[in-house]
């Protein structure tokens, strides 16, 4: 178990203390684990399908709930979470995912709209914010386009303009340049460096190697459900 | 909730209706057909309540006292039964009262007849009371109670018609309710599923609100909006269809059978719509509204 010095519990973001999580069909998906992740800090968690990437970040998002174990998120000791609390977690939460979820009959603008008025924004703000969004991300000119209308890497840059617009503590990123070629790949990471440097965490799962032993991170990894290692600017660890 | 997030829900409730549209129109057209049968058995019943009542009415009990009573003693009686709250009317016959009435329905010539009996009424000591109650159901306790008061000879009462009217009037009654929550229950079942179709349309959408950090009310009321649309909607057609259909059958029913008229009165339209129409409006909100709250509380614990 790990013991946090006093002095830094209000850096911490998100903390996980011997956390297991077995799915009712009995596949055990992580076992045991235990970190944490500082405020500001970048972090991938990388490892090979089936590691538990994938539960660790739907763990954070409050999506499941662990069999065993403590996750503290944002300030939030999930244990003591009751359901009706869950929107007040998730809204310090910003979330990108490989297939990029965006509704698909909602143009550019209304789909990082729809993050400020599912949090009631009011009107006048949600007209201000979400331009300064689309520039910010690069999509200004094409806010009246349709999802189905852009490349992959652009439908990833709206998917981090609705992340973004409600100013989260925390971004999650589930293999958010899977889909993406080389080039659309280093815009979305550069984006997500540029966030990180203006004060926001940022937790990546991917298992795209060349971005990781590039960007120089800290680098977690797990092995079917354990993890191996964690270390500050690391790469990635080859675990054939 | 903010203004702006309620003006939001009624749009995307509006919407929710025009993307499923079919399945909207089925829910509709199940609410149309349930509440215009509701319609058509309230309207049934009350012509027929109001028809049972004219015949309760009708229903009468005559009680006789003991020969040679006084006035005063009859006078004992009144009170007594006047303390009875079931009692309707109550109405006096005297003897002579008694013996006119009934040269006057069994004579030719009344007039003879009474003449040829002179002073010697025949109905000597059939002076009596004629009750009616407000309920035939309380007939057979108020004419025991009858019976036993001091002075009272006889009582007469029509028991087998009275029984008749009671147990026919307590059979529709629970018919009614029957054939009404099988229909009710049918209409919630499918507003059920058009809600349950709406929300795996856009299951995506709800999962992406909810990551975002959108409350259970701010993703239901869309969905709460589209039910209780589709319910007002389902209820306003029938009324509107039955309150024309109810004008033009009364109209044809008096005009063809006019000894009807004489024994059947119709309940107005305004009289019957003015219960109707706003029990029928309620009526399709609530399933709307039960419906679409129902479903949204099984399908969005994401």
């Amino acid at each position: 178990m790990i013991v946090f010095p006093k002095e830094w519990k209000d850096t911490i973001m998100i903390t996980m203390e011997n956390v297991t999580m077995k799915y009712p069909t009995g596949t055990l998906a992580l076992q045991d684990i235990s970190l944490h992740i500082e405020k500001g800090e970048f972090v991938f968690i990388v490892g090979s399908s089936g590691s538990g990437k994938t539960t660790m970040l739907e763990l954070m998002l409050r999506e499941l709930v662990p069999t065993k174990g403590k996750i503290k998120v944002a300030g939030f000791d999930y244990t003591k979470l009751k359901r009706r609390q869950i929107p007040k977690v998730r809204r310090k939460l910003g979330f990108v995912f490989q297939n990029f979820r965006l509704i698909k009959d909602r143009t550019v603008y209304e789909n990082v709209a729809f993050a400020q008025r599912v949090i009631e924004t009011p009107a006048r703000y949600i007209r201000r914010q979400v331009p300064a969004m689309l520039t910010m991300v690069g999509l200004a000119d094409k806010y009246k386009s349709y999802p189905r209308q852009l490349s992959g890497g652009e439908q990833q840059r709206v998917a981090l303009a609705r992340a973004l617009v409600n100013k989260p503590d925390i971004i999650l990123a589930d293999e958010p340049t899977g889909n993406l070629d080389s080039k659309n790949t280093w815009e979305v990471m550069n984006l997500l460096e540029d966030i990180n440097n203006k004060g926001t965490t940022v937790v990546v799962v991917t298992h795209n190697k060349e971005i990781v032993n590039a960007m120089k991170k800290r680098v977690i990894t797990l092995k079917k459900g354990v993890i191996i290692s964690d270390v500050e600017k690391g790469g990635y660890i080859d675990e054939d | 909730m903010r203004i702006s997030s309620i003006g939001y829900s009624l749009r995307q409730g509006l919407k929710n209706i025009r993307r499923n549209l079919l399945f909207s129109l089925a829910s509709i057209g199940t609410i149309v057909a349930c509440l215009f049968l509701f319609g058509l058995m309230y309207a049934v019943i009350v012509n027929f309540r109001t028809a049972i009542k004219n015949i309760e009415g009708n229903i009468s009990i005559s009680v006789f006292f003991d020969a040679g009573i006084s006035d005063d003693q009859i006078d004992m009686i009144r009170e007594q039964i006047r303390t009875r709250e079931e009692v309707s009317t109550m109405d006096f016959i005297s003897a002579e009262d008694a013996w006119k009435q009934f040269s006057e329905a069994n004579y030719d010539d009344p007039e003879a007849a009474r003449e040829t009996f002179g002073t010697d009424n025949p109905l000597a000591n059939s002076a009596s009371f004629t009750i009616t109650l407000k309920d035939v159901n309380y007939q057979a306790d108020f004419v025991t109670f009858v019976s036993q008061i001091k002075g009272v000879r006889k009582v007469k009462s029509s028991e087998y018609t009275a029984n008749n009217v009671a147990a026919i009037n307590t059979f529709v009654g629970y018919a009614s309710v029957f054939i009404i929550a099988i229909l009710f229950l049918v209409s919630i079942f499918l507003i059920s599923n058009t809600i349950t179709i709406g929300i795996t349309v856009r299951k995506e959408e709800i999962k992406i609100m909810k990551l975002i950090g959108a409350t259970n009310a701010f993703v239901r009321a869309p969905f709460i909006v589209e039910g209780v649309v589709i319910g007002l909607i389902g209820s306003a057609i029938p009324v509107v269809i039955l309150y024309y259909m109810y004008g033009a059958i009364i109209d044809y029913v008096v005009g063809r059978f006019a000894v009807l008229k004489s024994i059947f009165e119709f309940v107005p339209e305004q009289e019957l719509f003015m219960v109707l129409a706003p029990v029928s409006l309620l009526i399709g909100i609530g399933i709307g509204f039960i419906g679409s709250w129902m479903t949204t509380r099984k399908h969005l614990r994401v």
